[in-house]
């Protein structure tokens, strides 16, 4: 570790915080722009012009705007998002239901995926042009353009209704046995993967090839490293940085594409309390989720660019 | 006994964009005995580098072993499968390659890359390779062997890279080295240094060698036959006293004749006529990065306390080792990095310190030509299109009369009229270097910044390159800065020479004045270390001083002291050290800046 290397950390680290800040203005005035009163929203048909003054000043929705970010921040920041408008339930409680299962089908997904793509672009690396890698590229090429509502919906016709090996619902209240998590996760987790396998897959693969060609390599071939050597000793370490960034933004993506497969597998997680809170003008709700996903987001870039880093040789030493 | 490479009728394919196949190696057959350090000579696109590859079996992609036999040392190669050739490469035949720092791999320290092919071929422990390598590393006079195995490829010079790929051959002690230009991209005075242990180790071991080449000179110190390649077809093949002496084919007497130095400057010496300011005067010019104190002085300077003038017509050049400050000079002059202290001059007016502040006409009068002539050329125009940017920029040219023009620069520079039609990637690289000239010259310039423009060329283009330069200086009268690492290629063209160092001004004088003795001690080492077109010249020079060194960018601290100090070979303790540098004329008409006088001087560098 020296100093220049400690002084990009912290730098990048800083951006990621200034980006957040950033975001959750962004998030606030977004909100903001809304067409609708959440006291309107509330009161629904009974809504009394009395009435709706009053719960209005109770939200501070009087208030100015910067006032009311402030009174938000302050309290996101101590951990207190306020309560949900819609049934008063602490935001923080509703939040906690709800997020471990959200990580659950996350980690399970990354762990199903990025071994599998890592293999996937390295080995079409190594055998490059040939009917394999052909072959790998077009099937996951195909399945990455395919919207994943079509996925789902398919797999949920395929696996679900006609074949009836896992239930087309991944909702499941108590505790859970390993057999029931992969009866429950299977679709979910088959539907995420067929896009971010692709994606990491060919960020992989071309980040090897890219390596395959320098001269280092060709100095490797003529010392006589056999293809396994030269590819795990020497192109993969040079191959981290874009890697590490491919499977960050991939995992990053797997937070906006649960909002939809939580949705279609009817699935207990973020996505769906995020849709719901849509549905129903759950304004702190809504940024509460927003903000919790954006800093997911921002950790992830950030975690990649700080792997790239320590993978560079010339930042390292 | 049987040589220990046999290549009988090999023949190579490429495939082109098209996907046409094309012939780069007919037909080649020659053999190296044991003991004997055969060079491969040509320039590029002569196949030797392919043939190189192809002693060890391998080929770079697109291209084919199309025909014809390799036997090294009673094996086909060329029969082998791949695991087997994997066996003898790296054991028994080992590859210097030409781009040293590119050859390893930035992910891991040196030692772990230098001793792995013992290790893919377990002929010792990794301990006993690391010992070994060590060994290697003092032997191949490595600034401080024992620990420089721990750093990674970009935490080392350039020509300590390049003998840390010979160690990496040596250490499983191969039956055969093939270096592959291994001192193409170094300095004039670290190549010497190279080539020095690199004989010393061959000698040492008795090593087969294959050296591949372009250059005469610095083949004709390391070889006892030479193979004269063109087109992928062996021209000529003969012991190296035999091509160097009686040359029998007619390209083999080409390379010598573009290999020797030829005057073809304009004027010898400082022309007299004192009436007529100087097309260009640089006064004391400071430049370079980071922050600027209030004397102007950056926090890392590039250019200390430079000054010169060019008079109309004639050439100066600017010599010195990669880093001392040359292409800075033409950025400062041409306004793209705007000196921080000093001014430059044209025609006696003060031009303003950046481009952007200067006048159109100003622009006009100074122009540049870059080094890499496939960059500076845009790959999505047309030669018309290029050439005819500055016409209608600076002369408002435009239509017919355009045209007209760009078929007389075309013409100027001996390229026919149909190339205005053509793209930059249908040009050789000779062509481009005239395309970049005709561009210059487009202007109508008073001056024309030439950096490093023949370093990228091949001898034989070179020199039609440098007679180009000289006819045009004659026909229209501009002058050069001609930025060069050669010195052979400065003598050529220059009237005046100017010895740059770590951004010091070390000697100036005429182009004769620079080849008299004294001269400054850096100079000195400069021109000792070009290598001669003789036999027996590496080993008759004598080891020159102190070798390594943090040299070009060296900290700011000295001030006004020598920057040449640490590599100096008559450096005074406590003098050159600690004081400023005085000015001295000596009397051959030179200037120099050392602490030294004419007298020591003499004395010192008398044999």
């Amino acid at each position: 570790m020296n100093a220049l290397l400690v002084r990009l950390l912290v730098s990048r680290i800083a951006i990621a915080i200034l980006t957040l800040l950033f975001v959750s203005v962004a998030v606030f005035l977004g909100t903001e722009m809304l067409p609708g009163d959440v006291a309107q929203a509330v009161y629904g048909q009974n809504a009394t012009p009395d009435a709706v003054e009053g719960l209005r000043r109770a939200l501070h929705l009087d208030q100015p705007a910067y006032l009311r970010y402030l009174l938000w921040l302050g309290r996101l920041l101590t951990g207190d998002p306020g309560n949900s408008l819609v049934n008063n339930l602490p935001i923080a409680e509703l939040v906690a239901t709800r997020l471990p299962n959200s990580l659950m089908l996350a980690s399970v997904t990354i762990v199903v995926c990025v071994p599998m793509s890592l293999i996937l672009g390295i080995s079409s690396a190594i055998w490059q042009d040939s009917l394999y890698d052909r072959t790998v590229s077009l099937a996951t090429m195909s399945l990455v353009s395919v919207p994943e509502l079509v996925i789902a919906t398919l797999a949920v016709i395929m696996f679900a209704v006609n074949l009836r090996w896992f239930p087309a619902l991944s909702y499941s209240a108590g505790l859970l046995s390993l057999n029931q998590i992969f009866q429950l996760f299977a679709l979910p987790v088959f539907t995420l993967s067929c896009v971010l396998i692709a994606q990491i897959m060919r960020t992989t693969r071309a980040a090897v090839i890219d390596c395959l060609r320098s001269s280092y390599v060709e100095t490797a071939v003529l010392k006589g490293a056999r293809p396994m050597r030269i590819v795990l000793n020497h192109a993969v370490p040079n191959a981290i940085g874009p890697i590490a960034n491919a499977v960050a933004l991939s995992v990053s993506h797997l937070l906006g594409g649960a909002v939809i497969v939580e949705t279609i597998f009817n699935f207990p997680g973020l996505g769906r309390l995020l849709v719901d809170a849509v549905a129903t003008r759950d304004m702190p709700l809504i940024q509460a989720c927003v903000i919790i996903y954006c800093a997911a987001y921002l950790f992830l870039v950030a975690l990649a660019d700080i792997a790239g880093m320590l993978s560079n040789p010339r930042l390292r030493h | 006994m049987a040589p220990l490479v046999k290549v009988d009728r090999l023949c190579v394919t490429a495939r082109d964009e098209r996907g046409n196949n094309r012939a780069i190696v007919k037909d080649v057959s020659f053999e190296v005995q044991r003991g004997e350090v055969v060079a491969l000579i040509g320039e590029s696109g002569s196949g030797k580098t392919t043939i190189a590859l192809s002693l060890m079996g391998h080929t770079r992609s697109g291209i084919k072993i199309a025909g014809g036999s390799i036997t090294f040392d009673g094996q086909s190669l060329l029969d082998m499968r791949s695991r087997d050739l994997s066996i003898v490469r790296g054991r028994d035949i080992a590859y210097v390659p030409q781009c040293a720092a590119a050859s390893f791999n930035p992910a891991h320290p040196l030692l772990r890359q230098v001793i792995e092919s013992s290790q893919i071929h377990r002929v010792m422990s990794a301990a006993e390779a690391e010992a070994k390598a060590i060994a290697l590393f003092r032997e191949l006079a490595l600034p401080n062997p024992d620990h420089i195995g721990q750093r990674y490829s970009h935490q080392v010079s350039g020509g300590q890279i390049q003998r840390l790929l010979a160690a990496m051959a040596l250490v499983t002690d191969p039956k055969l080295v093939i270096f592959d230009e291994p001192t193409t991209a170094l300095d004039v005075t670290t190549q010497i240094e190279v080539l020095r242990v690199f004989k010393t180790a061959i000698k040492k071991r008795g090593t087969t060698a294959v050296y591949v080449s372009h250059d005469l000179a610095v083949v004709a110190q390391m070889a006892d036959r030479i193979i004269v390649l063109r087109d992928g077809i062996i021209r000529e093949v003969a012991s190296t006293g035999r091509i160097l002496t009686q040359p029998r084919n007619d390209y083999t007497k080409i390379l010598l004749a573009a290999a020797k130095p030829r005057v073809r400057a304009a004027t010898n010496g400082i022309r007299k006529e004192t009436s007529v300011p100087p097309v260009l005067k640089v006064m004391n010019v400071v430049a370079g990065h980071g922050a600027v104190d209030e004397r102007g002085i950056p926090a890392v300077p590039l250019l200390r306390d430079v000054g010169f003038s060019i008079k109309a017509g004639s050439t100066l050049g600017v010599i010195g080792e990669s880093g001392s400050g040359k292409s800075t000079l033409a950025r400062v002059i041409a306004g793209l990095l705007p000196a921080t202290r000093g001014e430059v001059l044209l025609n006696g007016t003060k031009l303003p310190r950046n481009a952007a502040h200067r006048t159109r006409d100003q622009l006009r009068r100074i122009q540049i030509v870059f080094q890499i002539a496939d960059t500076a050329l845009n790959p999505a125009r047309s030669i018309g299109r290029i050439l005819g940017r500055p016409l209608e920029f600076y002369n408002g040219l435009v239509g017919d009369k355009r045209r007209r023009c760009v078929a007389e620069l075309l013409d100027m520079v001996h390229l026919p009229a149909a190339v205005a039609d053509l793209f930059p990637s249908e040009l050789s690289g000779g062509q481009k270097q005239r395309v970049n000239l005709a561009r210059a010259l487009a202007a109508e310039p008073s001056l024309i910044l030439c950096d490093e423009v023949t370093s990228g060329l091949d001898t034989v283009v070179r020199a039609a390159i440098l007679d180009l330069l000289a006819k045009l200086q004659r026909d229209l009268g501009v002058a050069y800065l001609f930025i060069s690492h050669d010195l052979s290629t400065v003598k050529a063209v220059c009237d005046e020479v100017m010895v740059l160092y770590a951004g010091q001004r070390m000697e100036y004088g005429s182009r004769g004045a620079l080849h008299q003795r004294p001269r400054h001690p850096y100079s000195d080492l400069l021109i000792s270390s070009v290598p001669e077109l003789r036999q027996g010249w590496l080993d008759g020079i004598s080891e020159m001083m102190p070798k390594e060194t943090s040299a070009a960018i060296a900290g700011v601290a000295g001030g006004e002291t020598c920057r040449f100090f640490e590599r100096c070979a008559v450096r005074i303790q406590g003098r050159c050290d600690v004081e400023g540098i005085p000015v001295r004329l000596l009397s051959k008409g030179a200037e120099i800046r050392c602490q030294r006088t004419e007298q020591e001087l003499i004395e010192l560098f008398t044999p």
